[in-house]
């Protein structure tokens, strides 16, 4: 039996459990004296425990089998190979090992060299065995775990605390797949950076002005020495999330304050929607529309009233991003500007004070920390956007804060540098998973400080 | 009104006989105010005639109020939960115009001026006419910018030390400023309720009203902030006229000159505190003050 059928077979027994284990809770049941039965839980607590014992014991054993076996199994059938093929080096063994299993996957006749067709008939005949084990005793465990769980059933077992224990422990397993992902992608991007840090000094990729990765991955080809001077990134970054964020930022947060204060609920119940409506574009869209419409659009302005403008500009590129941030703004920001309670608005009022001094000098103050977050979030989606600057802001990697001319970011060059043909020891490749870690640093930084500003201003009001 | 008052008075004793006009028919039927709601014109702050309130949906919320406010006077208004006297409160600096769908007719005039009329401004009103609220809501600022907030909007002092001046004399008036002062630039949401509700008082004197109107002030603090506002309440008397809903017999009769007895909507019975607790004349009210219901 395959895993798949192995699982579908132990949910079916843990569902049969789950019934068997609560008919016997409720025929076990006192009938009612005075008001109470004796058992401590509800009948159906007894029937989830007894599914616990019988599917979860079993589950932890498959997953475990399924994990290990192929490297067992690979083991012991590198084990049976002749001398000569055994003592090699790690790569040529892996190699081996990859060649048998495609064997095995294809078709074992088809092999050339007889030491390999006997291994790959050894892995093969292992393969057969260790699935029939692992049917046997996977369904052999849940049976047990079943008779087990049903020994559980007396009035006195606290099944509702147990099943709650283990949902508890279910619910942490939950929590913990979400970090140990971040701890695995903060780990694989660190150790990879370190390696570039080590062909690379720290202080030149920070600190230099020059950027041109392309180095030669042959021998043979001509290319640059290749320099990693990040400083035109960081810098191309700031200027186009600095042109979204002037763009988002005011018409986010003016939209918020008409949406919240002056828009009756028949406007909002419309226009809010259809303001999110912009979150739901897809970035390669925004993408195509700066690289078509509006470029061309700011080129033609720039010229007719004599001014240069490259046909890729960060500021096409900042504009429709800024369009792009405008619903985390406007959305987020009418939600803190919602949260100030209406009696701020009333005592304001109260003093005789107009309803735009009462937005100015109460309101906003009031909802100033939630905004500040709001900012902070809609930074952070500027600084990490990329398909929009791909496509509208260019490649070239210019030193220079003049909207008007192309730059790139952070981002366009990681995608540049893992796209193509790769060397992972070289550092052209090296570079892409610095400029990550660099990006994941800011971006970080910038969450937590916009964490810290909402639960700030949470506190003040609850 | 005078007559109701006489057919009460004249059908008091008969309580076993439901006749025209006697006690029980009375009771469901409230044709209008007893006591004396009318004041001289020369002692009246507030004159309000045939006052209604509507809210979303014409749904009526309170009928047809006639009653005059007297200068310097505490008046306190009470009644049952829903009675409509927060309601009436909030007519008289015009808050219901910030309650969407919210309607209010009838005449009221403030000084014998219409407080409804084309060349009056309502943000100029609450000026003059300033408020407490339920739960005190300080800004989320300072001690010293939130009373300094009516004085810069309106303009009311020319230079800092002026303003440093109203701060300070009004929080001495609120009774605050001993225990605030050494800590004017910390926020005043860090007060304890108490202390909050007497910022919002120093607050409301700040812009110097003519009226504050108190909406059950201190029904979130407890028994010794509440004396001490009361304290400050019958101090403020001396200058200003104050009107406050409360939720508790005791302290209208405690703190007020008059009492203004609401019920369903409509104003059932307005008088001299004294006379209203000792000798009410609609059985609505006695019943109210004896604790027979509400």
């Amino acid at each position: 039996m395959n895993t798949l059928g192995i699982l579908l077979t132990l949910s079916v027994l843990a569902a049969f459990s789950y019934y068997i284990g609560r008919k016997r809770s409720l025929a076990l049941a006192t009938p009612a004296k005075r008001g109470g039965n004796n058992l401590h839980s509800l009948p159906g607590y007894y029937g989830y425990l007894v599914a616990i014992w019988c599917g979860i014991p079993a589950l932890i054993i498959l997953l475990l089998w399924s994990v290990l076996s192929d490297s067992i199994i690979t083991q012991m059938t590198l084990a049976h190979l002749p001398t000569e093929l055994q003592n090699q080096s790690g790569d040529q063994v892996s190699l081996i090992s990859n060649q048998i299993r495609n064997l095995v996957a294809n078709g074992i006749e088809t092999a050339t060299d007889p030491a390999m067709k006997v291994a790959a008939e050894e892995y093969s005949r292992l393969q057969g065995i260790s699935n029939m084990a692992k049917t046997v005793v996977v369904l052999v465990l849940a049976i047990i775990g079943f008779a087990i769980g049903m020994r559980f059933i007396k009035p006195t077992t606290r099944a509702r605390n147990q099943v709650e224990h283990v949902i508890q422990y279910v619910m942490i397993l939950c929590a913990a797949v979400a970090i140990l992902t971040t701890v695995g992608i903060i780990t694989s991007v660190l150790f990879e950076s370190i390696r570039f840090f080590g062909q690379v000094p720290a202080t030149d990729f920070l600190f230099g002005t020059h950027w041109s990765p392309q180095t030669a991955i042959r021998a043979d080809q001509v290319g640059g020495s290749g320099s990693f001077g990040a400083i035109p990134l960081f810098v191309g970054t700031l200027l186009i999330s600095a042109i979204a964020l002037l763009i988002a930022v005011p018409l986010g947060l003016m939209s918020a304050i008409y949406l919240s204060e002056y828009a009756s609920p028949f406007v909002r119940a419309y226009v809010k929607p259809a303001l999110e409506i912009l979150a739901g574009i897809p970035t390669v869209v925004y993408g195509f529309f700066a690289a078509l419409t509006v470029a061309p659009f700011i080129r033609d302005v720039g010229a007719m009233i004599g001014l240069n403008v490259a046909s890729e500009s960060a500021l096409a590129a900042g504009v429709v991003m800024g369009v792009m941030i405008i619903p985390f703004m406007s959305s987020l920001s009418d939600d803190v500007i919602n949260a100030v309670p209406q009696a701020m608005r009333d005592g304001s009022y109260g003093m005789g004070a107009t309803k735009s001094e009462t937005i100015k000098q109460v309101v906003l103050p009031a909802a100033l920390p939630g905004i500040v977050g709001a900012f902070l979030l809609a930074a952070s989606r500027a600084i990490g956007e990329t398909m929009i600057v791909v496509m509208a802001a260019g490649l070239s990697a210019n030193l220079t804060v003049n909207p008007l001319e192309a730059v790139t970011t952070v981002t366009v060059q990681i995608v540049t540098l893992l796209t193509g043909d790769q060397e992972f020891d070289s550092a052209k490749t090296l570079a892409a998973f610095a400029l990550g870690l660099a990006l994941f640093v800011v971006t970080l930084i910038l969450n937590i400080l916009a964490l810290q500003i909402v639960r700030k201003y949470r506190e003040q009001y609850e | 009104m005078t007559e109701a008052t006489l057919n009460m008075a004249a059908a008091a004793p008969q309580t076993h006989k439901p006749a025209a006009g006697g006690r029980e028919e009375f009771a469901h039927d409230i044709t209008g105010t007893v006591g004396k709601p009318f004041l001289d014109g020369k002692d009246t702050k507030f004159f309000s005639r045939g006052v209604n309130v509507f809210y979303t949906g014409n749904k009526q919320a309170i009928f047809d109020v006639n009653v005059d406010i007297g200068r310097n006077e505490v008046i306190a208004m009470i009644g049952p939960s829903g009675c409509g006297k927060s309601t009436f409160l909030r007519c008289l600096n015009r808050m219901n115009d910030t309650i969407a769908g919210c309607r209010v007719t009838g005449d009221i005039r403030l000084d014998g001026e219409d407080i409804h009329g084309k060349e009056q401004d309502p943000v100029l009103l609450r000026a003059r006419v300033g408020m407490v609220f339920q739960k005190p809501n300080p800004f989320p600022k300072s001690i010293y910018d939130n009373v300094a907030y009516g004085p810069r909007l309106h303009g009311l002092a020319a230079n800092r030390a002026e303003l440093d001046e109203i701060v300070e004399s009004s929080l001495t008036k609120a009774g605050l400023f001993k225990e605030v002062k050494d800590r004017l630039q910390t926020p005043g949401t860090g007060l304890s309720g108490g202390q909050q509700q007497r910022l919002c008082i120093a607050r409301t004197i700040a812009v110097s009203p003519e009226v504050i109107l108190m909406d059950e002030p201190t029904s979130a603090l407890d028994p010794i902030a509440t004396a001490t506002i009361e304290e400050l309440i019958d101090e403020l008397r001396q200058s200003f006229t104050i009107c406050i809903v409360t939720h508790s017999m005791q302290q209208a009769a405690r703190i007020s000159q008059r009492t203004a007895y609401f019920h369903m909507g409509k104003l059932v019975e307005v008088n001299n505190t004294k006379t209203v607790f000792t000798n009410p004349q609609h059985q609505l009210t006695e019943n109210y003050i004896t604790g027979r219901f509400g």
